[in-house]
C-alpha cells in the first residue's frame, strides 16, 4: 500500500502542490492529471523518492520510503521521460541492462520473447539509436512485461506510441492492475484504462 | 553474473562501441609526456630530474579530461535515474562504473607511462617504480575524481568546476606517485612512497563510491 501524507513540493520557488494525502491500495490505479508544469513529474519522482519533499513524506506497506531505500526499490518501476536505454547498445541487451538494474534478471531468451510482445520483432539486435521513437520507448516498456514489481510509477508512458502500441500497453496495465498491482501514471491522451478502481488526482487546478 | 559485473561489462561494451572517447586521454597523455623533451632539449640529467613529475602531472590532467563524460551521458539518458532506483546500494553500482572507468581510461596510462618515460632517459628499475606507482595511483584518481563528477553533474560549465573541486584532491597523489619515482633515482628506495600511495587508494575506495552515491542523489533532484 502506498501512502502520501502531507506532501509538498517546491521547485524553485514556486510550490507545485501542498498538504497532499493519498492512498494506494493493491489492484487500484491513480491517474494524475494536470496542465503543463501542474508538477505531475515532480510528484511522481517524489513518489519514487528522486525527489526530496520539503515537506511530508511518503510510505510504502507503513514504512518511510526514506528509510526502505533500496527494499522499495525493489518493488517499484518507474519509467520517466527519458526511456532509460542505451543507444549505442542493442534492445536486447538493454532490456537485460534494465533487468538487471531491476532487480529481475532476464535469460537472453527471454528478453528476446518480452521484445517480439511489446512489437519489436526483427528489431531485438539492432542498435537503439537506429531505432524510431516510439521503438525505442517500446524497448523501455518492454521492461513492463518482464518485471514483476507490484508498483508502477509511470511517467506519460503513451507519449510517442501508434495505436496498437498504445491498445498493447493498456491491456498490459490493466492485467497489471487486476492481478494486485499498483499504479501511477500521468498522460495527456485520453484513454481508457481499466474498469477496476481508478482513483483520479488533479493538480494545478483553479476554479 | 552479479549487478557490479554487469555494470562493469555494460560500460566496457559501450566505451569500446565508443572509441574516439577511449583513445582522447590516452593520446592527451602521450602528447603532453613527449612534448617536454622536444622543449627542453635534449639534456639527459634534466630530463631525469624532470620525468616523474611530468609523467604524473601528464596523469593527473589526462585522467582528469575522462571525468566529465563518466556520469553525464548517463544522466543524459536516464539509466543514471534507473540505477538511483535499483535495489542495490547505489555506491556499489558506482563502483562498477568507477571500475570500468579506471580499464578503459587508467590501465592505458599505466601501460604507456614506462614506455614514454623512456624519452627521458630513466633507467629500467625507474621504469619499473613508475609503473608500480602509476597502477597504485590512478585508481585514486578514479575514484576521488568521481566524486567531483557526480557533484558538477548538469552543471554549465562543470568542465572547469571539475578541475577546480578535484586537482586539489589529487594533490597527496601526486605527491607520493612522483616522489616514489625521484626517491629511487636518489637511492632512498621507493617503499614508503608507495605504501603510501596505496593507503590513499584505500580510503578513496572505501569512501569514494558513498560520497559519489550521495552526491548523485543530490545531483538528480
Amino acid at each position: 500500500m502506498l501512502q502520501v501524507h502531507q506532501l509538498s513540493c517546491m521547485r524553485g520557488d514556486r510550490r507545485l502542490f501542498a498538504d497532499l494525502d493519498l492512498t494506494l491500495a493493491p489492484g487500484e490505479l491513480l491517474y494524475v492529471h494536470g496542465h503543463n508544469g501542474s508538477g505531475k513529474t515532480t510528484l511522481l519522482r517524489a513518489l519514487c523518492g528522486l525527489v526530496r519533499a520539503e515537506d511530508g513524506y511518503v510510505s510504502w506497506h507503513g514504512q518511510d520510503i526514506a528509510e526502505l531505500r533500496e527494499d522499495y526499490a525493489r518493488d517499484l518501476l518507474y519509467l520517466g521521460h527519458k526511456n532509460g536505454i542505451k543507444g549505442d547498445l542493442t534492445a536486447v541487451e538493454n532490456l537485460r541492462v534494465c533487468g538487471v538494474l531491476d532487480g529481475f534478471p532476464l535469460t537472453e531468451r527471454a528478453a528476446w520473447d518480452a521484445l517480439g510482445r511489446i512489437g519489436l520483432d526483427g528489431h531485438e539486435d539492432l542498435e537503439a539509436k537506429v531505432l524510431s521513437q516510439g521503438q525505442q520507448r517500446r524497448v523501455a516498456l518492454a521492461r513492463l512485461l518482464v518485471n514483476r514489481a507490484p508498483l508502477w510509477i509511470l511517467d506519460e508512458p503513451f507519449v510517442a506510441l501508434d495505436v496498437a502500441a498504445v491498445a498493447l500497453l493498456q491491456q498490459v496495465i490493466r492485467d497489471h492492475v487486476a492481478g494486485g498491482g499498483l499504479v501511477v501514471l500521468t498522460t495527456h491522451q485520453a484513454v481508457e484504462l481499466t474498469e477496476g478502481t481508478v482513483k483520479q488526482l488533479k493538480l494545478g487546478w483553479r476554479d | 553474473m552479479g549487478v557490479f559485473a554487469w555494470i562493469v561489462k555494460r560500460d566496457l561494451m559501450l566505451a569500446l562501441r565508443h572509441r574516439a572517447d577511449l583513445f582522447t586521454a590516452l593520446f592527451f597523455f602521450i602528447i603532453v609526456v613527449s612534448l617536454f623533451p622536444l622543449g627542453i632539449g635534449p639534456e639527459a640529467d634534466t630530463l631525469r630530474l624532470i620525468a616523474p613529475g611530468v609523467v604524473w602531472v601528464a596523469a593527473l590532467l589526462a585522467s582528469m579530461l575522462a571525468l566529465e563524460r563518466l556520469f553525464a551521458v548517463d544522466h543524459a539518458d536516464g539509466t543514471l535515474e534507473q540505477m538511483l532506483l535499483a535495489p542495490q546500494p547505489v555506491a556499489l553500482l558506482v563502483l562498477g562504473k568507477i571500475v570500468a572507468h579506471w580499464l578503459v581510461t587508467g590501465l592505458p596510462l599505466v601501460v604507456v607511462g614506462p614506455v614514454l618515460g623512456l624519452q627521458y632517459d630513466l633507467s629500467a628499475d625507474a621504469l619499473g617504480v613508475l609503473l608500480i606507482s602509476l597502477l597504485l595511483g590512478t585508481p585514486a584518481l578514479s575514484l576521488i575524481g568521481a566524486i567531483g563528477a557526480a557533484l558538477t553533474l548538469g552543471l554549465r560549465g562543470g568542465g572547469v568546476l571539475v578541475s577546480l573541486l578535484v586537482l586539489p584532491l589529487y594533490i597527496p597523489v601526486l605527491i607520493f606517485g612522483a616522489g616514489a619515482v625521484e626517491a629511487h633515482i636518489a637511492g632512498l628506495g621507493s617503499d614508503s612512497h608507495l605504501y603510501l600511495l596505496g593507503a590513499i587508494g584505500m580510503v578513496a575506495l572505501l569512501l569514494a563510491p558513498l560520497a559519489t552515491a550521495a552526491a548523485l542523489r543530490v545531483s538528480v533532484e
